[in-house]
Protein backbone atom coordinates (compact mmCIF):
# COMPACT_ATOMS: atom_id res chain seq x y z
CA UNK A 1 0.00 0.00 0.00
CA UNK A 2 1.01 3.30 -1.15
CA UNK A 3 1.85 5.42 2.38
CA UNK A 4 -0.17 7.78 3.05
CA UNK A 5 1.40 10.67 4.43
CA UNK A 6 0.32 14.00 5.81
CA UNK A 7 2.10 16.67 3.14
CA UNK A 8 2.79 20.45 5.01
CA UNK A 9 4.83 22.75 2.56
CA UNK A 10 6.19 19.41 0.76
CA UNK A 11 7.30 18.26 4.38
CA UNK A 12 6.27 14.66 4.74
CA UNK A 13 4.67 13.59 8.04
CA UNK A 14 3.92 10.21 9.18
CA UNK A 15 1.17 11.06 11.55
CA UNK A 16 -1.67 12.84 11.20
CA UNK A 17 -2.41 13.75 14.41
CA UNK A 18 -0.95 16.84 15.91
CA UNK A 19 -0.95 17.41 19.57
CA UNK A 20 -0.33 20.49 21.94
CA UNK A 21 2.16 20.35 24.80
CA UNK A 22 0.14 23.18 27.25
CA UNK A 23 -2.08 22.16 30.35
CA UNK A 24 0.03 19.23 31.47
CA UNK A 25 0.86 18.66 34.92
CA UNK A 26 4.72 18.33 34.19
CA UNK A 27 6.80 18.16 31.67
CA UNK A 28 7.45 14.58 32.05
CA UNK A 29 3.77 14.02 31.29
CA UNK A 30 3.70 15.53 28.44
CA UNK A 31 7.12 14.03 26.91
CA UNK A 32 5.55 11.07 27.51
CA UNK A 33 1.69 11.82 26.28
CA UNK A 34 3.68 13.12 22.98
CA UNK A 35 5.37 9.67 22.86
CA UNK A 36 2.34 7.49 23.32
CA UNK A 37 0.37 9.62 20.44
CA UNK A 38 2.84 9.16 17.85
CA UNK A 39 2.69 12.58 16.89
CA UNK A 40 5.34 14.27 14.68
CA UNK A 41 4.33 17.74 15.37
CA UNK A 42 4.04 19.46 18.08
CA UNK A 43 2.17 23.28 19.03
CA UNK A 44 4.95 25.43 21.57
CA UNK A 45 4.39 29.00 22.76
CA UNK A 46 6.42 31.76 22.72
CA UNK A 47 6.69 33.26 26.32
CA UNK A 48 9.15 34.77 28.65
CA UNK A 49 12.17 32.68 30.02
CA UNK A 50 12.20 32.98 33.93
CA UNK A 51 15.19 34.85 34.74
CA UNK A 52 14.58 34.14 38.11
CA UNK A 53 14.23 30.54 38.71
CA UNK A 54 17.12 29.66 36.33
CA UNK A 55 16.85 25.60 37.34
CA UNK A 56 12.88 25.92 36.12
CA UNK A 57 12.74 22.88 33.09
CA UNK A 58 13.24 23.71 29.42
CA UNK A 59 10.74 21.93 26.88
CA UNK A 60 13.46 21.44 24.65
CA UNK A 61 15.30 19.26 27.65
CA UNK A 62 12.16 16.74 26.83
CA UNK A 63 10.62 17.22 23.59
CA UNK A 64 13.80 17.03 21.48
CA UNK A 65 13.32 19.54 18.51
CA UNK A 66 15.44 17.71 15.73
CA UNK A 67 13.10 14.56 16.19
CA UNK A 68 9.77 15.94 16.31
CA UNK A 69 8.92 19.22 14.59
CA UNK A 70 7.88 22.43 16.70
CA UNK A 71 5.31 24.46 15.38
CA UNK A 72 5.32 27.71 16.82
CA UNK A 73 2.36 29.75 18.25
CA UNK A 74 0.82 32.98 18.59
CA UNK A 75 -1.62 31.42 21.62
CA UNK A 76 -2.95 34.44 23.72
CA UNK A 77 -2.37 37.36 20.26
CA UNK A 78 -5.29 39.32 20.43
CA UNK A 79 -4.00 41.34 17.36
CA UNK A 80 -1.84 41.10 14.09
CA UNK A 81 1.18 42.88 15.63
CA UNK A 82 1.03 40.52 18.28
CA UNK A 83 1.20 37.42 16.53
CA UNK A 84 3.63 39.04 14.18
CA UNK A 85 6.21 39.60 16.70
CA UNK A 86 5.55 36.41 18.42
CA UNK A 87 6.64 34.62 15.42
CA UNK A 88 9.46 36.57 14.10
CA UNK A 89 11.11 35.55 17.86
CA UNK A 90 9.96 32.18 17.04
CA UNK A 91 11.94 32.06 13.99
CA UNK A 92 15.01 33.42 15.69
CA UNK A 93 15.04 31.04 18.32
CA UNK A 94 15.86 28.33 15.55
CA UNK A 95 15.24 29.22 12.29
CA UNK A 96 11.20 28.54 12.66
CA UNK A 97 9.41 28.89 9.29
CA UNK A 98 6.30 26.37 9.56
CA UNK A 99 4.17 27.99 12.46
CA UNK A 100 0.64 28.41 13.60
CA UNK A 101 -1.50 31.64 13.52
CA UNK A 102 -3.84 32.10 15.53
CA UNK A 103 -5.33 35.41 16.46
CA UNK A 104 -7.92 36.06 19.18
CA UNK A 105 -11.05 37.57 19.01
CA UNK A 106 -12.22 37.26 22.54
CA UNK A 107 -11.39 36.47 25.96
CA UNK A 108 -14.50 33.91 26.72
CA UNK A 109 -15.00 32.25 24.04
CA UNK A 110 -11.60 32.51 22.14
CA UNK A 111 -12.62 32.56 18.57
CA UNK A 112 -10.22 33.90 16.13
CA UNK A 113 -10.13 37.69 14.99
CA UNK A 114 -10.41 36.47 11.50
CA UNK A 115 -9.69 39.88 10.19
CA UNK A 116 -6.33 40.50 11.68
CA UNK A 117 -5.62 36.64 11.36
CA UNK A 118 -6.64 37.34 7.44
CA UNK A 119 -3.68 40.23 7.59
CA UNK A 120 -1.46 38.63 9.70
CA UNK A 121 -1.40 35.17 6.91
CA UNK A 122 -0.68 37.34 3.95
CA UNK A 123 2.58 39.50 5.75
CA UNK A 124 4.10 36.28 7.26
CA UNK A 125 3.28 34.27 3.97
CA UNK A 126 5.32 37.32 1.78
CA UNK A 127 7.76 36.91 4.83
CA UNK A 128 8.79 33.12 3.70
CA UNK A 129 6.56 31.42 6.80
CA UNK A 130 5.05 28.81 6.14
CA UNK A 131 1.74 29.30 7.94
CA UNK A 132 -1.22 26.98 9.30
CA UNK A 133 -4.13 29.42 10.20
CA UNK A 134 -5.91 28.40 13.04
CA UNK A 135 -9.72 29.88 11.88
CA UNK A 136 -13.44 29.86 12.08
CA UNK A 137 -15.56 27.41 10.07
CA UNK A 138 -16.37 29.68 7.15
CA UNK A 139 -15.54 28.30 4.03
CA UNK A 140 -15.65 31.84 2.47
CA UNK A 141 -13.28 32.98 4.97
CA UNK A 142 -10.91 29.30 4.42
CA UNK A 143 -10.85 30.61 0.81
CA UNK A 144 -9.52 33.84 1.40
CA UNK A 145 -6.69 32.55 3.69
CA UNK A 146 -5.97 30.01 0.97
CA UNK A 147 -6.04 33.04 -1.57
CA UNK A 148 -3.43 34.85 0.42
CA UNK A 149 -1.04 31.95 0.94
CA UNK A 150 -2.27 29.75 4.00
CA UNK A 151 -0.05 26.39 3.65
CA UNK A 152 -2.72 25.06 5.93
CA UNK A 153 -6.48 25.82 6.84
CA UNK A 154 -7.14 25.20 10.62
CA UNK A 155 -11.21 25.57 11.30
CA UNK A 156 -12.06 24.87 15.05
CA UNK A 157 -14.12 21.90 15.80
CA UNK A 158 -15.79 24.32 19.04
CA UNK A 159 -14.16 26.40 21.13
CA UNK A 160 -10.76 26.08 22.56
CA UNK A 161 -10.59 23.50 25.07
CA UNK A 162 -14.58 23.42 25.14
CA UNK A 163 -14.64 19.46 24.16
CA UNK A 164 -17.74 19.83 21.87
CA UNK A 165 -16.70 17.78 18.93
CA UNK A 166 -17.16 18.81 15.38
CA UNK A 167 -20.18 21.47 15.77
CA UNK A 168 -20.79 22.19 11.88
CA UNK A 169 -19.87 18.98 10.10
CA UNK A 170 -21.58 21.03 6.92
CA UNK A 171 -19.51 23.78 7.05
CA UNK A 172 -16.09 21.28 7.40
CA UNK A 173 -17.33 19.31 4.84
CA UNK A 174 -18.16 22.52 2.19
CA UNK A 175 -14.35 23.54 3.37
CA UNK A 176 -13.23 20.22 2.37
CA UNK A 177 -14.71 19.97 -0.97
CA UNK A 178 -12.99 23.47 -2.08
CA UNK A 179 -9.56 22.96 -1.41
CA UNK A 180 -6.51 21.20 -1.86
CA UNK A 181 -4.42 22.75 0.96
CA UNK A 182 -4.32 20.38 4.44
CA UNK A 183 -7.18 20.68 6.40
CA UNK A 184 -6.18 20.09 9.93
CA UNK A 185 -9.34 20.13 12.93
CA UNK A 186 -8.10 22.30 15.31
CA UNK A 187 -9.72 23.08 18.61
CA UNK A 188 -12.79 21.77 20.54
CA UNK A 189 -12.55 18.05 20.08
CA UNK A 190 -13.30 16.23 23.35
CA UNK A 191 -13.00 12.53 22.71
CA UNK A 192 -11.25 10.24 20.50
CA UNK A 193 -14.44 9.15 17.92
CA UNK A 194 -14.15 13.13 17.60
CA UNK A 195 -11.17 12.68 16.00
CA UNK A 196 -12.49 9.54 13.96
CA UNK A 197 -15.38 12.17 12.79
CA UNK A 198 -13.06 14.67 11.25
CA UNK A 199 -10.96 12.48 9.63
CA UNK A 200 -13.84 10.46 8.07
CA UNK A 201 -15.00 13.99 6.84
CA UNK A 202 -12.03 13.75 4.94
CA UNK A 203 -10.00 16.18 6.58
CA UNK A 204 -5.75 15.41 6.65
CA UNK A 205 -5.33 15.81 10.76
CA UNK A 206 -6.64 16.90 13.75
CA UNK A 207 -4.40 19.10 16.50
CA UNK A 208 -5.50 18.32 20.09
CA UNK A 209 -4.35 19.36 23.39
CA UNK A 210 -6.84 19.76 25.67
CA UNK A 211 -8.79 16.63 25.50
CA UNK A 212 -5.65 14.79 25.92
CA UNK A 213 -3.91 17.25 28.52
CA UNK A 214 -6.87 17.06 30.84
CA UNK A 215 -8.45 13.61 30.47
CA UNK A 216 -8.30 11.57 33.65
CA UNK A 217 -5.60 9.35 31.78
CA UNK A 218 -3.27 11.48 29.17
CA UNK A 219 -1.65 8.16 27.97
CA UNK A 220 -4.59 6.31 27.64
CA UNK A 221 -6.55 9.05 26.16
CA UNK A 222 -3.14 10.04 23.93
CA UNK A 223 -3.62 6.26 22.12
CA UNK A 224 -6.76 6.51 21.90
CA UNK A 225 -6.61 9.57 19.64
CA UNK A 226 -3.64 8.13 17.92
CA UNK A 227 -6.10 4.95 16.75
CA UNK A 228 -8.82 7.03 16.07
CA UNK A 229 -7.02 9.40 13.91
CA UNK A 230 -5.73 6.40 12.19
CA UNK A 231 -9.00 4.45 11.81
CA UNK A 232 -11.10 7.65 10.83
CA UNK A 233 -8.12 7.95 7.81
CA UNK A 234 -9.11 4.58 6.86
CA UNK A 235 -12.65 4.31 7.47
CA UNK A 236 -12.63 8.20 4.52
CA UNK A 237 -9.79 6.16 2.27
CA UNK A 238 -11.90 2.96 2.26
CA UNK A 239 -15.13 4.47 0.67
CA UNK A 240 -18.30 4.60 2.95
CA UNK A 241 -21.81 3.32 1.72
CA UNK A 242 -24.43 5.34 0.81
CA UNK A 243 -26.86 6.72 3.51
CA UNK A 244 -30.41 5.03 3.36
CA UNK A 245 -33.85 5.57 4.92
CA UNK A 246 -34.85 1.69 4.30
CA UNK A 247 -33.34 -1.19 5.42
CA UNK A 248 -30.74 -3.18 2.99
CA UNK A 249 -30.52 -7.16 4.48
CA UNK A 250 -27.58 -8.81 4.31
CA UNK A 251 -28.50 -12.40 3.92
CA UNK A 252 -29.46 -13.33 0.66
CA UNK A 253 -33.20 -14.26 0.00
CA UNK A 254 -32.55 -16.78 -2.06
CA UNK A 255 -33.26 -20.12 -0.89
CA UNK A 256 -34.64 -18.97 2.54
CA UNK A 257 -36.69 -22.22 3.98
CA UNK B 1 33.02 53.01 40.87
CA UNK B 2 30.92 52.20 37.31
CA UNK B 3 27.56 54.01 36.69
CA UNK B 4 24.78 52.47 37.44
CA UNK B 5 21.57 52.24 34.98
CA UNK B 6 18.42 50.89 34.83
CA UNK B 7 17.00 48.90 32.13
CA UNK B 8 13.35 46.61 32.13
CA UNK B 9 14.67 43.00 31.37
CA UNK B 10 11.27 40.62 30.61
CA UNK B 11 9.33 43.42 32.18
CA UNK B 12 10.95 44.18 35.18
CA UNK B 13 13.55 47.33 36.52
CA UNK B 14 17.32 45.85 36.92
CA UNK B 15 20.48 47.61 37.50
CA UNK B 16 23.21 47.37 35.39
CA UNK B 17 26.79 48.86 35.22
CA UNK B 18 26.53 51.52 32.43
CA UNK B 19 27.56 50.23 28.98
CA UNK B 20 27.71 46.65 29.65
CA UNK B 21 27.89 44.41 26.73
CA UNK B 22 24.40 42.29 25.81
CA UNK B 23 26.69 39.18 25.50
CA UNK B 24 27.85 39.58 29.07
CA UNK B 25 24.50 40.52 30.21
CA UNK B 26 22.99 37.34 28.88
CA UNK B 27 25.96 35.25 30.21
CA UNK B 28 25.84 36.86 33.46
CA UNK B 29 21.81 35.61 33.40
CA UNK B 30 22.68 32.39 32.44
CA UNK B 31 20.32 32.23 29.56
CA UNK B 32 20.74 29.18 27.18
CA UNK B 33 21.24 31.10 24.01
CA UNK B 34 20.68 28.41 21.38
CA UNK B 35 17.24 28.32 23.10
CA UNK B 36 15.96 31.44 23.14
CA UNK B 37 15.28 34.90 20.98
CA UNK B 38 16.47 38.28 22.34
CA UNK B 39 14.81 41.63 22.03
CA UNK B 40 16.38 45.13 22.19
CA UNK B 41 13.76 47.82 22.51
CA UNK B 42 11.19 45.66 20.06
CA UNK B 43 13.81 44.82 18.02
CA UNK B 44 15.21 41.37 17.25
CA UNK B 45 18.80 41.10 17.74
CA UNK B 46 20.97 38.99 16.05
CA UNK B 47 22.52 36.66 18.69
CA UNK B 48 26.01 36.82 16.56
CA UNK B 49 25.98 40.70 17.57
CA UNK B 50 25.69 40.12 21.44
CA UNK B 51 28.95 41.59 21.91
CA UNK B 52 28.32 44.67 19.76
CA UNK B 53 25.89 45.96 21.53
CA UNK B 54 26.52 48.18 24.77
CA UNK B 55 23.49 49.06 27.13
CA UNK B 56 22.20 52.03 27.98
CA UNK B 57 19.50 53.72 30.09
CA UNK B 58 16.05 52.32 29.82
CA UNK B 59 16.59 49.46 27.32
CA UNK B 60 14.29 47.29 27.05
CA UNK B 61 15.34 43.63 26.57
CA UNK B 62 12.73 40.34 26.48
CA UNK B 63 14.02 37.17 26.32
CA UNK B 64 11.48 34.61 25.32
CA UNK B 65 11.76 31.04 24.54
CA UNK B 66 9.54 27.83 24.36
CA UNK B 67 7.01 26.37 26.59
CA UNK B 68 4.01 23.98 26.74
CA UNK B 69 1.18 25.49 24.63
CA UNK B 70 -2.12 24.16 22.32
Amino acid sequence: MKKDNLTISKKKFNSRLIVGTGKYKSMTECAKAIKISGADIVTVAVRRVNIADKKKPLLMDYIDPRKITYLPNTAGCFNSDEALRTLRLAREIGGWKLVKLEVLGDKKNLFPEMIETLKSTEILTKEGFKVMVYCNDDPLMAKRLENVGAAAIMPLAAPIGSGLGILNKVNIQIIRDQTKLPLIIDAGLGQASDAAIAMELGCDGVLVNTAIAKAKKPFEMARAFKNAVIAGRQSFLSGRIEKKVMGSASSPKKGII
Amino acid sequence: MKKKIKIKINGKINKIDDKTKLSDLVKNLKVPLKKVAIELNREIVDKKNLNKINLKVNDKIEIVHFIGGG
